[in-house]
């Protein structure tokens, strides 16, 4: 079971949190009108990393807040967390 | 007029070896920015918790940090009505959200030397005093429930589940007691 | 030899006063408190245990521990406990146990399917793949079912499992998995630094090899003396956790180990409510791994008689259980440790036949010792055979030369066991399943850990401390603990240097040697089979057989040949098959490598994974405040998502289709009562709370006036309806959002996640009052005739409450809100009162309504009432591909809005196509056929396949009301071909529809704005 650094918690084990996905997409506004090609690239592409990968966690069974992890998903080691709009 | 008598209907009332289920109480879901909040709370002598997941009390209520901009508050049932009032007051000018979740949830207390074991059953969290200290409070789950925990003292907890959550909780605790008993 | 071979000598684990009655195989033997059935079994000359898996060749007990290959047995206590594959050396013995051997018949002595065994060179490795594979048909209906049977494990208990088993969570600094000298170094060295220590180890008493017999003296002590000592000073710790008959079985990322405990198999009578076993998942901050190595037989022909044991098995046997393996034996190695073996058991009075050693030239107190205790050893000899049928009587010896051929004729030396060691195999499967690297040392012919997984050290023997001088062992167990305490912060240890005092060690003999592989053999002999995978029947010659036909890679010889699968994982085979396939491949061990360590380390049973999570408690069952009422006027309920709903509440012998026809009816004529209690419901509250609805969900939110509801639809990103409900506005800066039963969660959390990370700066909270508040809704005619007697402070006429409004007043003088709503399109209210006052206003309504003839009803019902009006329900007649216009609900689509969730895709062309599926109603020309949810529509009659579909049967109903069949679909083009005929294929031939409007009843909503 993965321990994650919840920035708000502390280190609290995996069952309180829910995944979300890879971290820092984009997702363009109506207003802006985005092209097709962006508006598929926010939808649907994703890196699937082998290696530090940036990806969204929630502490849903917990702060309930969404926040950034960098984990190796080769050795499932977590460098590191962040608040969301941080880098 | 047909009038119910005033008594609210629990889904569990039940005790074992180790924890009993608590009388209801009234409880409020209060979002609001905390450094914004703390000043009007303060002087209006109502309690908000600022450091995490460890709870404040101040006179009849308790605040349970379970977000950076989440309190749960717990009162007495008898002072349901004049909480809201006095909130509104108090944080008149402040944005917040203020629900009653009165009867979302209940409690289950949970005390005595196996309580730590009775927890441990579901609850993957460390209950070591070093990293989970008088007043801590957080969200977590219990097996596949959801719950809030309290830690009132060395031995004693505040579990509390939503209400249709309430059967199976109990039901796992009834099965620790039985453990409890069993001696292991 | 049979009958008693118990030796006066040894038995360190037993309770000689004690003696146990147990039963194999309809036998009746006794044996001691203390042994293990394998050891029992044994102590009354008993080595035919089992048959082999393939070839049904008679098969002993080979090791001590779990790793023997052999001796699965079934244990029974009665029909429902009955459990298979257990092995022997790992079961207790307690009085009165029964056992039973398996994959035999019609018994263990006499096997018919032997025949297997002589009809062996027709069923070579990869046979299943070879025999079974035409015809196709034959293999489902002939050769699986054959296969299974012939191919035994035992056969599992058909009745539910009655035993209990826990779980729990536990946390500690250090976790030591193996209670052996090393893991009870690391701990006493732990357990003085205060620091929170759990010590685990999978037999019944702590000590591991200290146990099997060892001549070295610790601390001035006899090592048992120490054992005893340091187990007590462990159990007195207060911040020490020692569990034995605890198997690590799983090691997780972070550190997290799976250990299962087992509680009561041990026992003659487990106390009732008393758990069979318990899961521990240990979150350890640092974990040592003091799991010790296996000894490694060695691949000859003949290698597999009962009788043939390891020799570390074999003193095992004598030093813990008192019991000697034969009366006259032969000791193969290529090791030193089984000098040790030969000394013990001439000590206990066997007749060593012969030491033979493979090596031309041991050397080292282990060979002095066996010389001076007059024990003849024969160098540089193998072996080429042995003879015997249900055990062995003789074993061939044969001399090699300086090349390590065989030179001359064998030798064949009379014995009754024959004990053989290649050496040990550290055990890294944990280190393994950490994601830790292996290192090949040739020194010790083994893989060791290399870089390890943070925070996981190995000492001892499964860090390739193998025979090693005990002073290493503890040197290097206290040092990783030391290390492992300061990651941990904890640098004041005082015990450290106290305990290295303490355990400085005498009169220790360190072993080597070593050998992997086949052993020589004569060139051109037609020799038996050298088994290397004695559990799956794996030969040498099965393994060289897949590297001449092709395969590479270990992993696929491993699959190909079976070798290293099933109970054991080859836990004794796997080096050697490995040697085998590089020897055949012409390349190094290192460069094959390994095939991978998987968890479990060990079998673990359902009932141990499963622990609380069955029956009751497999997942909560969430119910409503009134479902007890509900239950005790006989509903029939089904779950929706966590939730029990009533489905229909039959009278007097109704089935489910004359109880909803009654149901609906009485909605229709007079009114019904409802629980929609499970209706998620989310308040949303702020002062950007409308600017935040404006952005999720496509509805115009602006224009909802204070106390008026509107039908909200939520889409994904991706144009596609997600969820709807309807939505209330309570004040200014607060809504009130339902949503459906199943969606409340997931809905809860899509609106978190925008919330949190597209629109940080909304001023606006989100908190689930789903449980809140029990809704009670109350449909019909006479809904309001009902309802206004119990209603104070608030006014339910048309007037003042119509359609889509809500109010606050008291019902039965519990505050409410009161929503005006229908999802049946009659006249309607939603009463939701604070939960805990469900019940009784449920009571007070249905008291009430029993003047207006009112009805309950369930969710069928509902169905049917909200087909008639066309009402769709997300997830029935939408599947996650369907648009707001597809559904039919474009109306509610918000024009001119700046941006809602899945806006963007809605203008894809692809979303605006005329010819996708649109929702209609269907009305079959037979007005009694009521079409299955799900069929397929064709435009064109009489098809056959292939046929071109042009949409699906949603929602399909008999509607009591119509006296007819209704029905809801999804066309292509729908809407274009409103009259038109279609075509349904059944199975019971086509059946002729006419496409209409999806609203059947009331389509002018008269009835709903009564
Ligand atoms: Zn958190």
């Amino acid at each position: 079971m993965l321990i994650i650094p919840c920035p708000y918690c502390g280190p609290r084990p995996e069952l309180e949190f829910s995944y979300g996905g890879q971290a820092h997409v984009t997702r363009p506004t109506a207003a802006s009108n985005p092209s097709p090609a962006e508006w598929n690239a926010f939808q649907y592409e994703r890196a699937n990393l082998k290696g530090l990968h940036a990806e969204r966690w929630r502490h849903i069974h917990g702060c309930a807040r969404f926040f950034n992890v960098v984990r190796d998903t080769t050795t499932d080691e977590i460098l590191r967390s962040y608040r969301s709009g941080e880098k | 007029m047909l009038k119910l008598k005033a008594a609210r209907t629990l889904p569990a009332r039940a005790s074992a070896l180790g924890w009993r289920m608590l009388d209801p109480r009234s409880c409020w879901s209060l979002r609001v920015d905390l450094v914004a909040a703390a000043g009007p709370m303060s002087a209006a002598d109502l309690p908000l918790a600022i450091d995490v997941c460890r709870a404040a009390t101040r006179g009849d209520w308790s605040a349970l940090w379970l977000g950076p901009d989440e309190q749960l508050l717990v009162g007495l049932d008898s002072a349901h009505a004049q909480l809201a009032p006095r909130l509104a007051a108090a944080l008149d000018g402040v944005a917040h959200s203020i629900v009653d979740v009165s009867h979302r949830q209940a409690a289950i207390e949970l005390s005595g030397p196996g309580a730590t074991r009775l927890l441990a059953m579901g609850c993957p969290l460390d209950f070591d005093l070093r990293s989970a200290p008088v007043g801590f409070c957080t969200r977590t789950v219990y097996a596949k429930a959801e719950v809030v925990l309290w830690r009132q003292d060395t031995q004693r907890f505040q579990l509390q589940a939503w209400r249709s959550f309430l059967p199976y909780v109990t039901g796992l605790l009834a099965l620790g007691s039985q453990e409890l008993t069993a001696g292991i | 030899m049979s009958g008693d071979c118990r030796s006066a000598r040894g038995g360190g684990d037993l309770q000689r006063s004690q003696p146990l009655r147990f039963e194999f195989d309809g036998r009746s033997y006794q044996g001691l408190q203390g042994d293990t059935l394998a050891s029992a079994l044994l102590a009354n000359g008993v080595h035919l245990i089992g048959r082999s898996f393939k070839y049904h060749r008679p098969r002993g007990i080979m090791a001590a521990g779990p790793e023997d290959p052999n001796a699965l047995v079934t244990i029974r206590r009665d029909a429902a406990r009955s459990t298979p594959n257990l092995n022997a050396t790992q079961v207790e013995l307690y009085d009165g146990l029964v056992a039973y051997s398996q994959n035999r018949w019609p018994s263990l002595r006499f096997d018919t399917a032997r025949i297997n065994d002589l009809l062996s060179r027709f069923i070579p490795s990869g046979f299943y793949y070879k025999t079974f594979m035409w015809p196709r048909k034959a293999w489902h209906s002939l050769y699986e079912p054959r296969i299974r049977a012939a191919a035994g494990l035992g056969v599992a208990s058909t009745e539910a499992d009655p035993d209990l088993y826990a779980q729990c969570y536990g946390h500690c600094e250090l976790l030591i998995v193996g209670a052996g000298p090393a893991g009870i170094a690391a701990a006493l060295t732990a357990a003085a630094s205060g620091a929170r220590v759990m010590l685990c180890d999978e037999q019944a008493l702590p000590g591991g090899s200290l146990r099997t017999g060892t001549s070295a003296r610790i601390g001035g002590q006899d090592a048992a003396d120490w054992l005893r000592e340091s187990v007590q000073k462990l159990t007195a710790a207060p911040n020490v956790t020692l569990l034995t008959r605890t198997t690590a079985f799983g090691y997780l990322p972070h550190n997290m180990v799976a250990l299962s405990e087992r509680l009561s198999d041990h026992l003659a009578t487990p106390p009732p409510g008393k758990p069979r076993e318990r899961l521990w998942q240990v979150c350890a901050r640092q974990v040592i791994l003091a799991t010790g190595a296996i000894e490694r037989p060695l691949v000859f022909p003949g290698n597999d008689r009962p009788g043939v044991m390891l020799a570390g098995a074999a003193r095992s046997f004598l030093n813990r259980y008192g019991v000697l393996p034969g009366a006259r034996v032969v000791v193969l190695t290529a090791h030193d440790d089984a000098y040790q073996t030969a000394i013990d058991l001439k000590a206990a009075g066997v007749q060593i036949a012969a030491l033979a050693d493979m090596r031309t030239d041991p050397a080292g107190p282990h060979v002095e010792a066996a010389r001076s205790a007059g024990i003849a050893v024969r160098t540089g000899t193998t072996a080429v055979g042995t003879r015997g049928n249900l055990r062995v009587t003789a074993v061939g010896l044969a001399g090699l030369d300086s090349n390590g051929a065989v030179a001359g004729a064998a030798d064949w030396v009379k014995c009754d066991a024959l004990l053989m060691s290649g050496g040990y195999t550290p055990s890294v499967h944990l280190h393994s399943q950490a994601r830790g690297k292996l290192r090949w040392d040739e020194a010790t012919h083994a893989f060791v850990p290399g870089a390890a997984a943070a925070g996981c050290r190995s000492v001892g023997a499964c860090n390739g401390l193998i025979g090693a001088e005990l002073v290493r062992v503890f040197e290097q167990a206290t040092a990783a603990a030391a290390d492992a305490l300061r990651e941990c912060g904890i640098h004041d240890q005082p015990g450290a240097i106290a305990i290295s005092k303490e355990l400085a060690v005498s009169e220790d003999r360190g072993a080597s040697g070593g050998w992997i592989g086949a052993l020589p053999q004569p060139a051109g002999a037609k020799a038996g089979k050298a088994f290397v995978d004695w559990q799956n029947d794996v030969t040498a010659a099965d393994l060289k057989l897949a590297v001449r036909e092709g395969f590479r890679s270990i992993e696929h010889i491993k699959r190909y040949t079976t070798t290293g699968m099933a109970t054991d994982q080859g836990k004794t085979s796997n080096l050697n098959a490995l040697a085998i396939a590089a020897q055949q491949l012409g390349r190094a061990i290192p460069e094959v490598g390994l095939t991978t360590f998987r968890l479990p380390y060990l079998p673990v049973g359902f009932g141990g994974l499963a622990g609380y999570a069955r029956g009751d408690f497999f997942a909560p069952v969430r119910k409503t405040p009134m479902y007890d009422w509900a239950a005790d006027r006989g509903a029939v309920f089904e779950p929706v998502a966590m939730w029990q709903r009533a489905r229909y509440f039959p009278e007097r012998g109704e089935d489910m289709h004359q109880a909803v026809a009654r149901e609906c009816a009485a909605v229709r004529r007079s009114c019904g009562l409802f629980d929609a209690s499970t209706l998620g419901k989310i308040e949303v509250a702020g002062p950007d709370a409308i600017e935040f609805m404006n952005r999720m969900y496509v509805n115009n939110w602006s224009s909802l006036a204070v106390g008026r509801c509107r039908y909200g639809i939520l889409l994904r990103d991706d144009g596609f309806v997600y969820d709807d409900g309807v939505v209330a506005r309570l004040s200014d800066d607060r809504l009130h959002v339902t949503t459906t039963t199943g969606g409340a969660p997931r809905v809860l959390g899509m609106m978190e996640d925008y919330l949190q990370t597209e629109w940080p700066h909304l001023k606006v909270w989100l908190t689930s009052t789903t449980e809140q508040w029990a809704v009670i809704a109350v449909q019909g005619p006479q809904a309001r005739a009902v309802l206004e007697p119990l209603v104070e402070q608030a006014d339910l006429s048309a007037a003042a409450l119509p359609h889509m409004a809500m109010t606050r007043g008291l019902v039965c003088g519990v505050p409410a809100m009161i929503f005006r709503v229908s999802f049946t399109g009659e006249l309607g209210y939603e009463i939701n009162v604070p939960a805990d006052y469900g019940a009784e206003v449920w009571r007070a309504i249905w008291a009430s309504g029993q003047a207006h003839g009112m009805c309950t009803y369930g969710t069928e019902a509902m169905h049917v009432l909200r087909a008639e009006k066309g009402y769709i329900i997300v997830g029935q007649d939408t599947d996650g591909t369907m648009t707001p216009d597809d559904a039919g609900v474009s109306w509610a689509v918000g024009k001119n809005k700046p941006e809602f969730v899945g806006m963007v895709s809605l203008r894809k062309p692809a979303l605006q196509d005329p010819r996708r599926k649109q929702l209609v109603g269907l009305l079959t020309v037979d007005p009694a056929h009521v079409l299955e949810e799900g069929s397929q529509i064709a435009a064109e009659p009489g098809q056959r396949p292939p046929m071109r579909l042009i949409g699906h049967v949603t929602s399909s109903y008999y509607s009591s009301v119509l006296g007819r069949s209704i029905a809801l679909a999804v066309v292509s083009a729908g809407r274009s071909r409103l009259g038109q005929t279609l075509y349904v294929p059944t199975a019971h031939g086509e059946s002729t529809v006419t496409v209409t409007q999806p609203v059947f009843y009331d389509p002018k909503g008269e009835r709903l704005n009564a």
